[in-house]
């Protein structure tokens, strides 16, 4: 196999028909005769709904029929409900009765001739309700916290190692802080949205905005009783899912429960302020307790963290393991518990876990370094683990120390003087501070299919989705190169439940993942090719599928991806502002398929991680267990304005034992660890350790 | 104009539309429902044009954007320029007229969201910002129905520059000083300002003395673009060498109304440009502030960047950078 391709920095396939409109998104086609449907949400946070009043809706003309809890059969039993990545419990489906859940609940349907009127319908729906008292406080619930049921595919929490109590107390210096931390919802641009075609045979097909179509497929199969046969999902271009696309969202469900009572086609879109109704990354609150000797050898990490989660599943993540792992430490407890709130159940957002957990330990770690008089990066290299203190395992790959030097290099470390408030310019207040970040590298199964035409082209396909992250481009470098044709002789297809079976874009495993299936359904057709050709065969279609399984050599060794952050911030000193003047990430991903969309994946990460630093928070009224920023305008988000340098280095790993392909995957790393680094910048410049974020101006004043 | 007039009061309820920038924000969330719309985009006041007096007149169609960008605003009065392009985005100032900017609602999550109750929606049904999430809320002229905020830019210029807003009503032409137009909450929040039924803005006109010399706009938010102020202040003032003749101080995001304060602009009347002399203004001018909780910091907050716009505006010439 050439690497032509792999490697080179293409730029994206797919940009010229994003730039011209001609990629189309989920509410984007143009179906006959279809109606729209527009979503009633519930104003109360708990309770049950006494009474639906549609009649002024359905008096208007062109309102073709309001759905709700009264007029809808019950779907199957929440045991039989498909969807990947489900968390234990009964999933929410709308209109199944009439208790209310969370605030914002889809508690109707309102579908008419036109949007407009749907929308003005559903503004004449009246609700009565029977509202019971509400818990959206993490902090007031946080007593009845419980160990989740765990999620299938995600290890239970570490059991505890030597004694980290005796350790804590019997430790030269030590630091034992707690960390707060708010909901955010991902808000991609394109809200989520379903488009429905009424075939007329009693199938359907649907243009969805997920993160899987063969899950959504799954699910609604599940749901609906329909065979594979009479669902068909598409979602080639998806407009930013953060996660938020993981699990089957309550628009697609409703959009297809309106075709079928219309027996006609269906669009259905969320509005912005519906958005906050879907999952989120939970509220948190963490405790880490470090101990070192006064050299900085860690002698006890203790790290306890509680989510929130709904009454009606139990959501849990990953939040505590990174500080078992990440460092040497003989001493260490981790503890992870979930507590039931009056709110939709939380979801994987961008690095779940990760970007929680890497925060608090990394702030922690940078207040250690301050009692010890220690440099930050010092400390970090003091305790540096060249195997994963989890499972005792070596790294398949672990370049984390030539991050640091790198980082440190590029930011000019150097420059930094260790006292907090010790670097000024007139009065802006100049910090500098670092984190390390961390995320897996998973490979999961997946499948691929390759045709060779004779015309010397191919067609290489897969049920994966590009959300944005590139993944048209990179399994076409992948696939071509395989294949030994140029670039432009291949075409990739995704986002097509008809195709080969794939796993839900998320987890920065597609390129694992996919990418491996790829290749092996390419290298098969390319030998078949190869060996007609030897027998002097006539030129002919060859057709081939593969699937791959993780890579069995994964066993011998831990797979994560490692980087090294580093931020320069600037707070004016009167106003509390804070401008993130430089970022400098760098990141050891195995082997980067493609240079630009991964700095460009990087970047993304970044961005978000300034974001949650200093901007994002779903703010939650308790009087009404209600979101109050529920829009654009409110919810902040960064601005360019808000973006300065961004600097991304990769450390390329030869790392034969991740996946064939070498490439650990990067739409996570790169917000790992950057809200720690701003957060440690931050306290640098103006000696305010800030706990609780977004770190906003008010609390640095 | 006058056919405008006549149509918006011919039937209960209409309203002027014209950019919408904040109109159609308001009838997609329910807040407003008006039966009829006016389309004023196409009327004869969409020009900028000096006055007799050496004043400048702001049509009330003329866009935000071609407003900041106008040769003469931008070298007469900058402050004014400054405080445009401080507000919103490109693209909004593009759609915005100035009689719109002057007619937006007031800033408050629960005004906008039908499902919790707002005086100014519901008169009488109570706040919910009182005790609620008020971190962008007014610290000053609150009343005990409605601490919500006046959301513009550049209002707090205009008021500043004692701007006089020219209106047409079904009973003639009259003229309403700046800081008459908006009102402050009281008893009857839901009326934001002192227009009368029917009556449409048809200008702006400046004064003749725009601060050119000694100005600034300052804007304290949670993001750099795209935010409304926390706290944002115009000063500009007349200086005879480093002494102060004239000032005028207006505070954005602080009330339900752009927040003038004459008697902490007539302490630095003849007195010398020194910090001491604007930290004194700076106290004074918060003494009437009052916090409900997560807006609190905006006292200080406000005091500091009175502070700093004074300094600001002492220091910048006419062709000098501002903050």
């Amino acid at each position: 196999v050439t690497t032509a391709y792999i490697g080179q920095p293409i730029s994206r396939l797919d940009g010229p028909a994003k730039v011209t409109g001609k990629a189309k998104y989920a509410f984007e086609y143009d179906v006959p005769n279809v109606a729209y449907a527009y979503v009633v949400s519930s104003s109360i946070a708990r309770g049950r709904i006494k009474r639906i009043d549609a009649t002024a809706a359905l008096q208007i003309p062109g309102v073709l029929q309001v759905l709700t809890h009264e007029n809808t059969a019950r779907v199957a039993p929440a045991g039989e409900i498909v969807d990947d990545a489900r968390s234990p419990g009964a999933p929410f489906i709308p209109l199944q009765g009439d208790e209310v859940l969370f605030n914002h609940q889809p508690i109707a349907l309102v579908v008419a001739e036109s949007f407009e009127l749907a929308r003005y319908a559903a503004s004449l729906v009246r609700i009565d309700y029977d509202a019971a008292d509400h818990a959206t406080d993490l902090k007031a619930a946080s007593g009845r916290a419980y160990v989740p049921k765990p999620r299938g595919f995600l290890p239970p929490t570490p059991k505890p190692r030597g004694d980290a109590a005796k350790a804590l107390a019997a430790a030269a210096v030590h630091i034992d802080v707690e960390y707060t931390s708010p909901a955010e919802h991902p808000n991609p641009m394109e809200p989520f949205a379903t488009t429905v075609v009424w075939e007329g045979d009693g199938k359907l097909t649907l243009y969805d905005k997920t993160q899987g179509v063969q899950n959504v497929q799954g699910y609604l199969c599940s749901v609906f009783g329909y065979s594979k046969d009479d669902v068909r999902v598409l979602s080639p271009f998806v407009g930013g899912a953060f996660g938020a696309g993981l699990r089957p969202q309550y628009q697609a469900f409703l959009a297809v429960l309106a075709a079928r009572a219309l027996k006609r086609s269906v669009k259905l879109s969320l509005t912005r302020q519906q958005m906050f109704s879907l999952h989120y990354r939970p509220f948190a609150w963490q405790r880490v307790a470090l101990s070192a000797a006064q050299d900085g050898k860690l002698d006890a990490i203790v790290h306890e963290a509680i989510t929130n989660t709904s009454r009606f599943e139990d959501y849990s993540e990953q939040i505590v393991p990174w500080s078992g792992l990440l460092y040497q430490c003989e001493n260490v407890r981790l503890d992870n518990r979930v507590t039931k709130l009056d709110l939709n159940t939380p979801g994987d957002v961008r690095a779940p876990g990760a970007s929680w957990g890497v925060y608090a330990l990394e702030c922690a770690m940078d207040e250690l370094a301050v009692a010890l008089r220690m440099d930050p990066v010092d400390l970090r290299l003091k305790n540096y683990a060249d195997r994963d203190q989890i499972d005792r395992r070596a790294f398949s790959s672990k370049s984390l120390r030539e991050c640091y030097r790198l980082g440190t290099e590029r930011i000019g470390w150097g420059r930094r003087t260790s006292n907090p408030r010790s670097m000024r310019d007139g009065n802006t207040l100049v910090g500098m501070g670092m984190a390390t970040g961390a995320w897996d590298a998973f490979q999961v199964p997946a499948s691929a299919r390759c045709v060779l035409n004779t015309d010397g082209t191919a067609t290489v396909s897969s049920a994966t989705e590009d959300i944005g992250t590139g993944t048209y481009t990179v399994m076409t470098q992948i696939a071509a190169d395989a294949l030994g044709l140029p670039i432009d002789r291949v075409t990739f297809k995704l986002g097509d439940s008809e195709l080969p079976e794939a796993p839900l874009e998320g987890g920065s495993f597609t390129v694992s993942s996919v990418g491996s299936a790829v290749r092996a359904a390419c290298e098969k057709a390319r030998a078949r090719m190869v060996a007609n050709e030897q027998r002097g065969g006539k030129a002919t279609v060859i057709d081939e599928q593969a699937s791959t399984m993780p890579s069995p050599r994964r066993k011998e060794a831990s797979c994560c991806c490692h980087s090294a952050v580093f931020a320069e911030v600037r707070v004016d000193e009167d106003l509390g502002t804070i401008q993130v003047a430089r970022v400098v990430t760098a990141v050891a991903p195995g082997r980067v398929i493609n240079p630009r969309t991964a700095r460009s994946q990087v970047m993304g990460g970044i961005v978000w991680g300034i974001g949650m630093a200093l901007e994002e928070e779903s703010v939650i009224d308790q009087t009404f267990g209600r979101i109050m920023n529920h829009s654009f305008g409110e919810y902040h988000v960064p601005v360019n304005a808000d973006v300065h340098d961004i600097d991304v280095i990769f450390v390329e790993e030869q790392d034969e034992i991740v996946n064939p392909l070498g490439a650990k995957g990067l739409g996570e790393i790169g917000v790992v660890g950057v809200a720690a680094a701003i957060a440690n910048a931050v306290f640098h410049a103006t000696g305010k350790r800030v706990r609780d974020l977004p770190i906003t101006l008010d609390k640095v004043m | 104009v006058s056919s405008a007039v006549h149509a918006v009061t011919s039937e209960p309820g209409a309203m002027f539309i014209a950019g919408g920038t904040n109109l159609i924000d308001l009838m997609k969330e329910n807040v407003a429902r008006p039966p009829h719309l006016v389309d004023i985009t196409r009327l004869p006041l969409n020009r900028i044009e000096d006055l007799p007096d050496g004043g400048l007149r702001l049509g009330a169609l003329v866009t935000n954007a071609d407003t900041a960008y106008h040769s003469a605003v931008e070298q007469r009065y900058p402050i004014l320029s400054r405080a445009i392009l401080a507000g919103a985005s490109a693209q909004l100032r593009n759609m915005a007229t100035n009689g719109g900017n002057l007619l937006q609602r007031t800033r408050c999550y629960y005004f906008y969201d039908t499902s919790t109750p707002c005086n100014k929606r519901d008169p009488g049904v109570g706040c919910s910002a009182i005790n609620g999430f008020n971190r962008i809320h007014a610290i000053f002229g609150t009343s005990d129905q409605c601490i919500a905020v006046h959301p513009s830019d550049m209002c707090v210029a205009l008021v500043a520059l004692d701007a006089v807003v020219r209106v047409t009503g079904k009973d003639g032409d009259r003229a309403i000083p700046f800081a008459d137009f908006h009102r402050l909450p009281g008893d009857t929040p839901q009326v934001d300002t002192n227009l009368r039924p029917g009556e449409i803005i048809t200008s702006i006109d400046l004064p003749r003395n725009g601060f050119a010399d000694h100005y600034a706009y300052l804007k304290v938010r949670d993001r750099t673009s795209y935010a409304f102020a926390l706290v944002s202040v115009a000063a500009a003032l007349e200086m005879d060498g480093d002494t102060i003749t004239e000032t005028r101080l207006a505070l954005g995001g602080v009330a339900h109304k752009p927040w003038r304060n004459v008697d902490a602009e007539a302490m630095l009347n003849g007195i010398k440009a020194t910090k001491d002399h604007f930290d004194a203004v700076g106290e004074a001018i918060v003494r009437s502030a009052k916090g409900f909780g997560h807006n609190t910091f905006k006292i200080d907050l406000a005091r500091r960047a009175v502070v700093r716009a004074l300094q600001h505006a002492a220091k910048v010439a006419r062709t000098g950078r501002n903050a």
